[in-house]
């Protein structure tokens, strides 16, 4: 009698740890997908529209104007060109303020320095500010302000001209 | 029935005196040989419990609520800064306690054989705690808690690969608002609190099984020959008495000097300078002087990875219980501490005045000057200092793991110090009076 019993049993141990194993799988499944979807909830309304920064002209060559409200600076080059720069200090993420008596950008947090083009000028940043991209339509400069986008040094090809 | 009140009364202290031996050995009980500072957990845990219960009331975990709730609590709410006072002060003593309590339970030898479970239980609740603290840190939503935030979770995206996912988990998007809050909040008051009051349990019962404190090595004997006492009084009257000091010096600290409030949170304008919560200035400073990639990643996994491996060494256990195992390895720890003390310092003023790796090698990638380069010669010298250590000694394994743990240990704490008191406007090193 016995004897008989024990597959049995040991059979049902197994099916009873397989289901648990399921019920527990199924239940991680629930709760990232209940976690994932508030993501969605909470993201900032509608950030991909772009932001009108002006016309063209009203930027002179060589200054940096700040737009706190998308978090961003436009840096217009020597040259010209234009340049949409994120306000994180790349290092560990503080507002960088623009110092023109100095023409750089000077964390406060802890002593990094980037010039006009995003360049690190002093560490401890290793990289060059992050940047938007920048569109000009009839001579007005729209800026992405949706996806700030990384780079190691600045490099001509970021640059967007009239 | 007319005792039955006094039987359910009886049956709740008796659940309280189950949980502790009914006898323990005289040998452990000496203050100074755990100085109590695993029960004092306990009782800031308690502590927090309370009064992170009766806050959970007041608070309101959004950006816009957060500070206008604090300030309602502080200015508008009887014993309102008491309550704050004594939950932040609380949650400081406890990570202070809990950092003691380790290298306690370290420099006696507790770590292997039947207590090495509550080792790892024990390391993992010292990461609760420090979770617990980080996310409570954010809460206040003042200019001190929202740039410190800020700092530590940028810390997260140099981890190479998962870093920047890590980073966005943790914030709940890409800047640091409504989702960060509500994130921390949830953390903070159900998910950390529930873990730890599981893991603490399970830690009281593993002390249990390993037949209570450990017992200092050299007495032994005295204890094999009967050297036990009634718990009550000789063990809970102790208790009792480090418990009501503790609570009663952080009810004092509470109301001398309140909990801090910075003006409100401005996401356009860093304070000057930006520091992480005191527990990882230490983590801030070493970012100073090497590679990201290391500071964050590589120098800390290694550390706590050796803190999970100490766990594994071959140690002989005749000699635990013992601070610092013997008279050998307390001479060793101290010449360990006072070497962590002299290279710490003279590295960081090295660092900052003189040597620039990456001005000798122009060319060369940041993360080999500043990172390898460093690591290196870091490596070198430890593995130098612990080869030299064990054989002038002439010292067991324990004796020198427990000198090489003390000049880590101390080397954290110098950078944490620099950190805190020596760094003032733009991080530069000045006197603490000159910040």
């Amino acid at each position: 009698m016995a004897d008989i019993d024990k597959p049995r049993r040991s059979f049902l141990t197994r099916l009873a740890t397989l289901f648990g194993g399921l019920a527990l799988l199924e239940a991680g499944w629930i709760a990232t997908s209940f976690l994932g979807g508030r993501r969605k909830a909470t993201a900032a309304p509608d950030k991909s529209a772009e932001q009108i920064a002006g016309p063209v002209e009203r930027f002179e060559p060589g200054s940096v104007t700040a737009f706190g409200d998308g978090h961003f600076y436009l840096a217009r080059l020597d040259d010209g060109g234009f340049l949409a720069l994120h306000r994180k200090c790349t290092h560990l993420g503080c507002a960088v303020p623009w110092n023109v008596d100095e023409q750089r950008f000077a964390c406060p947090c802890h002593g990094s320095a980037f010039d006009i083009r995003g360049d690190v000028l002093s560490s401890p940043a290793t990289r060059a500010l992050d940047q938007f991209a920048v569109r000009i339509d009839n001579g007005i400069v729209k800026v992405d302000t949706s996806r700030p986008i990384r780079r190691a040094v600045f490099e001509a090809d970021q640059v967007t001209r009239a | 029935m007319p005792d039955n009140n006094n039987n359910n009364w009886a049956s709740a202290r008796s659940l309280v005196q189950h949980a502790r031996p009914v006898r323990v050995p005289e040998a452990a009980l000496r203050f100074t040989h755990t100085f109590g500072l695993g029960g004092m957990a306990l009782v800031l845990f308690l502590v927090l419990l309370g009064t992170g219960l009766l806050m959970i009331f007041v608070y309101e975990p959004t950006p816009e609520g957060a500070y206008k709730s604090i300030l309602h609590m502080q200015d508008e709410t009887l014993f309102g800064r008491l309550i704050r006072g004594a939950h932040h002060w609380g949650a400081n003593l406890l990570i202070a306690v809990t950092v003691l309590h380790l290298f306690r339970v370290f420099l006696t030898g507790g770590f292997q054989g039947v207590r090495r479970s509550n080792w790892f239980i024990g390391l993992g609740m010292m990461v609760l705690i420090l979770v617990s603290g980080f996310t409570g840190y954010l809460l206040p939503w003042d200019q001190v808690s929202y740039w410190a935030i800020t700092v530590c979770t940028e810390m997260l995206a140099y981890v190479p690969v998962v870093g920047q996912g890590l980073q966005r988990l943790v914030v709940g998007g890409t800047e640091i608002g409504a989702a960060t809050i509500l994130n921390f909040y949830a953390l903070h008051t159900v998910v950390v609190p529930l873990l730890l009051i599981m893991l603490m349990t399970w830690h009281f019962w593993r002390v249990r099984l390993a037949g209570g404190v450990i017992v200092p090595s050299d007495r032994e004997d005295a204890v094999a020959r009967g050297g036990y006492v009634p718990y009550r009084p000789n063990l809970i009257e102790r208790e009792k008495a480090v418990a009501l000091v503790l609570v009663a010096f952080v009810v004092v600290i509470a109301i001398m000097f309140g909990a801090p409030l910075d003006l409100p949170a401005n996401p356009g304008t860093s304070p000057n300078p930006v520091k992480a919560p005191w527990y990882f200035i230490g983590l801030q400073e070493l970012l100073l002087h090497v590679h990201p990639l290391f500071a964050v990643l590589v120098i800390p996994s290694t550390l706590s990875l050796a803190l999970i491996g100490v766990a594994y060494l071959p140690c002989d256990g005749s000699s635990t219980g013992r601070w610092f195992l013997s008279a050998k390895g307390r001479r060793m720890s101290a010449l360990a501490a006072a070497t962590a003390v002299v290279f710490t310092t003279a590295w960081i003023l090295v660092d900052e005045w003189v040597v620039d790796p990456g001005g000798w090698m122009p060319g060369s990638a940041p993360v080999i000057s500043d990172g390898l380069l460093p690591f290196a010669v870091l490596l070198a010298g430890v593995t130098a200092f612990y080869m030299s250590l064990k054989k002038y000694f002439s010292a067991t394994v324990g004796e020198t793991v427990q000198a090489m743990f003390v000049l880590f240990a101390v080397s954290f704490t110098v950078l944490t110090v620099t950190g805190v008191w020596f760094r003032g406007a733009g991080m530069v090193l000045m006197w603490p009076w000159q910040i």
